[in-house]
């Protein structure tokens, strides 16, 4: 066993904390967020520069190779600087698809075009009545001639509102909630037949609801009725790349906290000198470091071959993180006091971060159940 | 980055269990997986197979009879005995006073005492918390006074577990009154069957026999049965306890625990169904898992992280999420075993009894269920309660 980082995992490391730490402080991350997309331009072409939207495509396909480390790595800075850009959305969500789904023609076409930061892409698989389940679909894709023509509603697509592609999970055979029958359909944004209509979310990151309307499909990844196999195994890539952002995001709200108890006096002292606030804040150091364990485990647990095996340790992951992220989010702001209520103070920034991060494709109460109905962990005598 | 264990750990493993199958005897095995204690002879014979093996002492240097493994290989066989179950090699002897004496001791009180604490020829029992010295530890009152070459003690030890069964003790007692409180502590090994010294047991909230006191009057030592120095006893107590890092997340002996429950859950029948069948009970048991799960990950970092810097470093701060995470779970487990078994709980056996259940009025797994859950909520309060680790990491890792 060994958790060192190698030569280049450190290099890499080390560039995209340089970069974010002198480009995305309070007030960086204030005018990004004002301005026309909501996010900033500039970072993301420095993102390009610095490999971040090529880096888990192979080689060939016009990437860098790397790997769920390397992932781990860029999401936990970006967790630490709570960003806005869409590279969640369009390398891990995106780039995961592509890369499970997409042939090799495809992915030449694509792959070159996101890694320099021209093309951007969302997952749209979010409806009224899915909720958590990537298998509860009513949108539909019909074949149309040679392709398909996809119809329905999609929503909280992140990012949708600059997103230059779409990968939408769209019904082609079965009921409603049916594991078949589901199909993964790339779908562009100036196709006929899509409106868009972008929103900002509670963490200061960009939505939209998408209407498709018997919009032509441009490609179709995998099989047009077995897209839902690749779907899962890209949440579960995404949920370790969620595990790594949200302790690094903890981490940070963290020290804010600690620091903030080391100076704020009252009755005449720092408060952190009382004991009642002290043990609160070991409380969260106990939960961050659980977390920081499961964080490299879902790194691991996500390049497992075993379906059902590998949704359950992420089902694990999410579940420790979640409730660990929502515990360590309150505190930070409860041990703060009133200063952290305000919109001008970091800390809730996080706090509302890690809110939204912890029901990302599925909430701890989500995951827990879902567990627990497949048997847990830990096998019976 | 390799989060794995490797090839050579895995056939490690599957040694130590092999071991096992062959060695342990099936009815120590199934005296444990009811939940009880081993008796002092299961744990005597066991730790003797374990010796002539060669892995009686994990932690012990090669020249003393330590086995020469790595830290993963440490965690290995800890996990696979507490989850096969089989008794673990007695801690007093083996991870209490033998590092201290390996670390402090002379050449003569090496020889003496090492190869006799390997092979469990002598039971050691551990002297530090008094009636006014428990968290505050430092606080303590027994005194030893220097009087014709011997070292002559006079005090009362307390929570002293298994003195029942020891031959030997290593005591803290005050050597300098006018020091300062840490300053003036000697560390001393004394042989139980010394005139003066007197056990009285204490029998805890469940009816077990574990715990006791021990009253030391007018108790003679020779001199050289003094550890280290005269006065830095403090130095040889700090020793110990910080080589209980890992001890206290006993990661294998809840995931036996779990296992257990599981297997109960499934053939006792609640509302109709099995039990393991109730949504909020799984919750209940997934959450414990999932809990486990990470703190299976923090052990390997630590151990990751020793293995890396040989024990030279500053302490990890994941160290110190492993004493009140390992026993929090470990006390959840408990608690649902005991809910497992509901009305049956209640039925109030001597847990210290060879058999089970002899009355025949509750099903023989049921058994002692409620007396475990009573006596584990011990487990948050010794080795330096939760309360103090969180004090620990306030001032260690959070600079508060």
């Amino acid at each position: 066993m060994d958790f060192d980082l190698n030569e280049s995992q450190a290099l890499l490391q080390d560039s995209v904390r340089k970069s974010l730490t002198a480009k995305y402080g309070f007030e960086n991350r204030k005018a990004y967020m004002a301005g026309e997309t909501g996010w900033s331009r500039e970072m993301w072409a420095q993102y390009a520069e610095l490999g971040l939207l090529g880096l888990p495509f192979s080689e060939e396909d016009g990437g860098f190779g790397g790997g769920p480390e390397e992932t781990m790595l860029v999401a936990e800075q970006m967790g630490r600087h709570i960003t806005l850009e869409p590279w969640f959305s369009t390398v891990v969500l995106g780039g995961g698809l592509l890369r499970h789904g997409a042939d090799a023609a495809l992915r030449g076409e694509l792959v070159p075009a996101i890694a320099s930061g021209e093309a951007l892409i969302s997952l749209a698989q979010q409806e009224r009545q899915s909720r958590y389940d990537l298998f509860d679909v009513t949108t539909t894709a019909k074949k149309d001639g040679s392709g398909w023509a996809i119809t329905g509603r999609k929503g909280m697509v992140l990012h949708g509102d600059t997103a230059d592609w779409f990968v939408v999970s769209a019904r082609v055979a079965g009921g409603q909630r049916d594991k078949s029958g589901i199909g993964l359909f790339l779908v562009s944004a100036k196709a006929p037949g899509v409106e868009v209509r972008g929103f900002r979310m509670v963490d200061g990151g960009r939505a939209a609801e998408v209407d498709f309307t018997n919009a032509r499909a441009h490609a179709v990844l995998g099989e047009a009725e077995g897209g839902l196999p690749i779907l899962d195994r890209v949440v579960d890539e995404a949920i370790a790349a969620l595990a790594a952002e949200a302790i690094g995001a903890m981490d940070v709200v963290h020290a804010t906290t600690l620091d903030y108890m080391k100076t704020r006096q009252q009755f005449g002292r720092a408060i952190g000198s009382f004991q009642a606030l002290q043990h609160k804040a070991a409380d969260m150091l106990v939960a961050i470091e659980q977390s920081r364990s499961m964080a490299y485990f879902a790194t691991m647990a996500a390049q497992g071959s075993n379906a059902f095996e590998r949704r359950n340790n992420m089902h694990a992951v999410k579940a420790q993180i979640g409730r660990s992220q929502r515990f360590v989010g309150q505190q930070s702001i409860q041990l703060h006091g009133g200063i952290a209520m305000t919109m001008e103070y970091g800390a809730g920034h996080y706090f509302k971060r890690l809110t939204v991060n912890e029901a990302m494709f599925g909430d701890t109460d989500h995951h827990l159940r879902a567990l627990a109905d497949a048997g847990g962990l830990v096998q019976a005598a | 980055m390799e989060l794995r264990f490797t090839d050579a750990e895995a056939s490690f493993r599957d040694e130590v269990r092999a071991f096992l199958a062959a060695e342990l005897p099936e009815a120590t095995r199934q005296h444990l997986i009811s939940g009880k204690s081993p008796t002092k002879e299961m744990v005597v014979e066991w730790q003797k197979k374990l010796n002539a093996k060669g892995w009686a002492a994990p932690e012990w240097p090669v020249e003393h009879g330590g086995p020469g493994w790595t830290p993963a290989q440490k965690y290995i066989f800890r996990e696979e005995l507490q989850m096969w179950p089989a008794p673990s090699p007695l801690g007093f002897n083996i991870n209490m006073c033998g590092p201290v004496i390996i670390q402090f001791g002379t050449q003569e009180q090496k020889e003496r005492f090492l190869p006799r604490m390997r092979n469990l020829d002598d039971w050691w029992c551990q002297g530090f918390s008094e009636p006014g010295a428990g968290s505050d530890l430092a606080g303590l009152k027994t005194k030893a006074v220097l009087e014709n070459g011997e070292w002559v003690i006079n005090g009362q030890k307390t929570w002293t577990t298994l003195a029942q069964h020891a031959d030997w003790i290593f005591v803290l007692a005050r050597t300098d009154p006018a020091a300062k409180k840490q300053e003036g502590i000697s560390f001393f090994l004394v042989d139980m069957k010394t005139p003066g010294i007197t056990v009285r047991p204490i029998i805890t909230i469940e009816g077990g026999h574990e715990v006791n006191e021990v009253f030391f009057d007018d108790v003679k030592v020779p001199a050289n049965l003094l550890v280290g120095e005269v006065n830095k006893g403090w130095d040889c107590a700090k020793y110990l306890l910080g080589n209980e890092r890992f001890g206290q997340a006993r990661v294998g002996a809840s995931r036996e625990r779990i296992r257990r429950l599981k297997t109960i859950a499934k053939e006792t029948m609640d509302g109709g169904r099995p039990l393991i069948d109730d949504p909020e009970f799984r919750r209940q048991v997934t959450e414990m898992e999932v809990e486990l799960k990470a703190l299976e990950m923090t052990v390997m970092r630590v151990i990751a992280n020793e293995t890396k810097r040989a024990g030279t470093g500053k302490p990890d701060p994941a160290t110190s999420v492993l004493k009140i995470k390992g026993t929090e779970i470990q006390q959840g487990v408990s608690e649902l075993l005991m809910k497992a078994a509901g009305p049956y709980a209640w039925v109030d056996g001597d847990p210290d009894a060879e058999g089970t259940n002899e009355w025949d009025v509750a099903p023989d797994w049921a058994f002692g269920l409620a007396g475990i859950y009573f006596n584990w909520r011990k487990q948050s309060i010794y080795g330096g309660s939760n309360e103090i680790q969180r004090n620990i990491m306030a001032k260690a890792f959070l600079g508060l």
